[in-house]
């Protein structure tokens, strides 16, 4: 679970393409939310605190400008080296997390500005304190409340889409995925530790739970895949970053021409299709 | 297993034991209590909706039972029970899902883990939705995504109150990403249903954990716990090995949950049909 103990070393080529994608979403040097809002926005202006308990450093929230249009910017920040990792908590957000971001969602939608959002955690943070505080409660109201926002909201998957704790910021009119980004239900490890009573057959696990941004665009739970530099951002997260740029200009653009009543419907009518996997 | 009748849903021979199965061991006339550790005969459980007749203690029952106890006269119309999963991963583990499926059919007599139904309570007409732990651990994956959108939409279309009684381990991992989609399917519906002013309660029940609680679970207008309820977002486990200590007695159940500002009240199973029947009448009387 810890993103530090991932290997930096190159993915040997006999393992599965879906644990590559795995290895390098969780790249330690994979750029994280904060090296896109260097790299994307101008006049970041950092916003803190749910204004009921703590400032949850693991999301990173603000106003800022793109393209000289104000936004705001809603991410998961994993941290970029031990001590920021560390000061991020790895990127999992506890509930104080989860309402700040909401309280900075709602203070868009009141003032008509689009949200962008970055997703890239392990998970919600499983602790005592997270629990007591009401994890689920803070997770499920984000899900409710973000389908009611009457501004555009544009989804990124930058990294690694860890279940509901990324969930929390992924109800958007848009979602982005980059190439090697994934997104899944539950990590590979507790998938593999479940079913084959071993956290080491992960790679397995990751195949089966086709988690990659192609399985996802067929399964039709995305909309664009954002490619990245040979050999993943990491290479290049300067180009990276002009992907990005390129995706969210023509995301904004899109929306643009909804009202925001029919902002709210086309996210809702997205998200009543996902899943027609039944008969 | 080709011997056993399909369309039976009481039937609960043992038969070939799967992890999923293990209980079936303990099949026999009596069990033991988790609350008192004393002997309680089956049949005395039975009569008694699965409470303890010695202690109180609320073993789980079955999504049908359920809906049978909440529903007057235990009439009732079910929507949607032929609703089956078409595998969207393909996924295979220690066996194809679709064989995992296919083993909690023949358990549990449902095509997946929950039962919508609609009748009345108290004499008001509400859509209720039960779900069944013992199908794939009361997963969720689209087939129980859709059944309880589908509620919500019939909740909203007549204007009857919405209850969905939780007892799960959360989303089906063995549909990926589909099954994590349920969670903003069903909160998108939600959101309707709450801006319509229709009032939904949320039953929390032993388990309720992971992707249920942390979506529709937690957004009830109430949200009510039946006794000793397991309820969270990470399991005990999880938490156990991220913060390498021992949980504090009690942690992450109704009780903790009420003391910590998370639940309306804990309602006892005898009283939980009053309970819901009287703030519907509050919610909804003219
Ligand atoms: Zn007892």
């Amino acid at each position: 679970m810890d993103p530090e103990i991932t290997s930096d070393a190159p993915a040997p080529p006999e393992l599965h393409p879906a644990w590559k994608r795995v290895q390098l979403a969780r790249h330690p040097k994979r750029p994280h939310s904060l090296d896109y809002i260097d790299r994307l926005f101008t006049d970041f202006q950092e916003l803190h605190g749910d204004r009921s308990f703590a400032d949850d450093p693991a999301i990173v929230a603000g106003l800022a400008r793109f393209d000289g249009r104000p936004i705001v910017i809603v991410a998961e920040e994993k941290g970029r080296n031990t001590k920021e990792r560390l000061q991020h908590n790895f990127g999992m957000p506890k509930p104080e997390g989860y309402r700040k971001a909401l309280r900075i969602m709602q203070l868009a939608a009141k003032f008509g500005r689009p949200v962008i959002t970055f997703l890239d955690t392990t998970g919600a943070y499983p602790g005592i304190d997270a629990e007591e505080r009401g994890q689920a409660e803070a997770i499920a109201r984000n899900l409710r409340e973000m389908a009611r926002l009457a501004i555009p909201v544009i989804v990124v998957v930058i990294g690694e889409g860890g279940s509901g704790g990324a969930l929390a910021l992924g109800v958007g009119n848009t979602v982005l995925m980059f190439e090697n980004a994934v997104y899944s239900v539950i990590s590979p490890e507790s998938c593999a530790s479940i079913i084959y009573r071993d956290s080491g057959k992960a790679e397995r696990a990751a195949a089966a739970l086709r988690l990659t941004a192609e399985d996802l665009d067929q399964l039709g739970l995305i909309d664009t895949i954002i490619p990245e530099p040979e050999g993943g951002a990491q290479e290049d997260p300067e180009a990276a970053a002009e992907n990005l740029r390129q995706a969210l200009r023509h995301s904004l653009l899109d929306l643009a021409a909804l009202s925001g009543e029919q902002l709210v419907e086309h996210r809702y009518a997205k998200f009543r299709k996902m899943g027609n996997f039944f008969a | 297993m080709s011997w056993f009748k399909r369309d039976r849903p009481d039937d609960k021979k043992p038969k070939a034991i799967d992890e999923e199965s293990k209980h079936v061991k303990t099949e026999g006339l009596w069990q033991k209590c988790d609350g008192c550790r004393q002997i309680v005969w089956k049949k005395d459980l039975a009569a008694n909706w699965n409470i303890c007749p010695k202690c109180g203690h609320h073993f789980r029952i079955d999504a049908v039972s359920r809906i049978r106890m909440l529903f007057d006269g235990g009439d009732y119309e079910v929507f949607d029970a032929a609703l089956h999963s078409t595998d969207p991963l393909g996924f295979v583990d220690s066996k194809p899902y679709v064989k995992r499926l296919e083993a909690a059919r023949l358990e549990t007599g449902l095509r997946d883990a929950l039962v919508a139904a609609r009748g009345k309570l108290g004499g008001r007409q509400v859509e209720i939705c039960s779900m069944e732990v013992r199908f794939i651990g009361g997963s969720m994956g689209a087939v129980v995504g859709e059944k309880i959108t589908r509620a919500i939409e019939r909740s909203l279309a007549s204007r009857s109150p919405l209850v969905i009684v939780s007892a799960s381990g959360g989303a089906r991992m063995q549909e990926g990403a589909v099954s994590l989609m349920q969670m903003c399917k069903i909160c998108s519906a939600l959101m309707r249903l709450d801006q319509a002013r229709v009032p939904f309660i949320s039953v929390l029940t032993d388990p309720t954990t992971g992707g249920v609680t942390a979506s529709f679970a937690m957004l009830g207008d109430l949200n009510i716990a039946e006794p000793g309820a397991l309820i969270g977002f990470a399991g005990p486990r999880v938490i156990e090995q991220t913060i390498r200590q021992k949980l504090p007695e009690g942690f992450q159940r109704s009780e903790f949950l009420v003391k910590h500002g998370m639940l309306d009240a804990v309602v006892p199973r005898l009283e939980l049909k009053a309970y819901i029947a009287r703030a519907f009448d509050f919610f909804c009387q003219q």
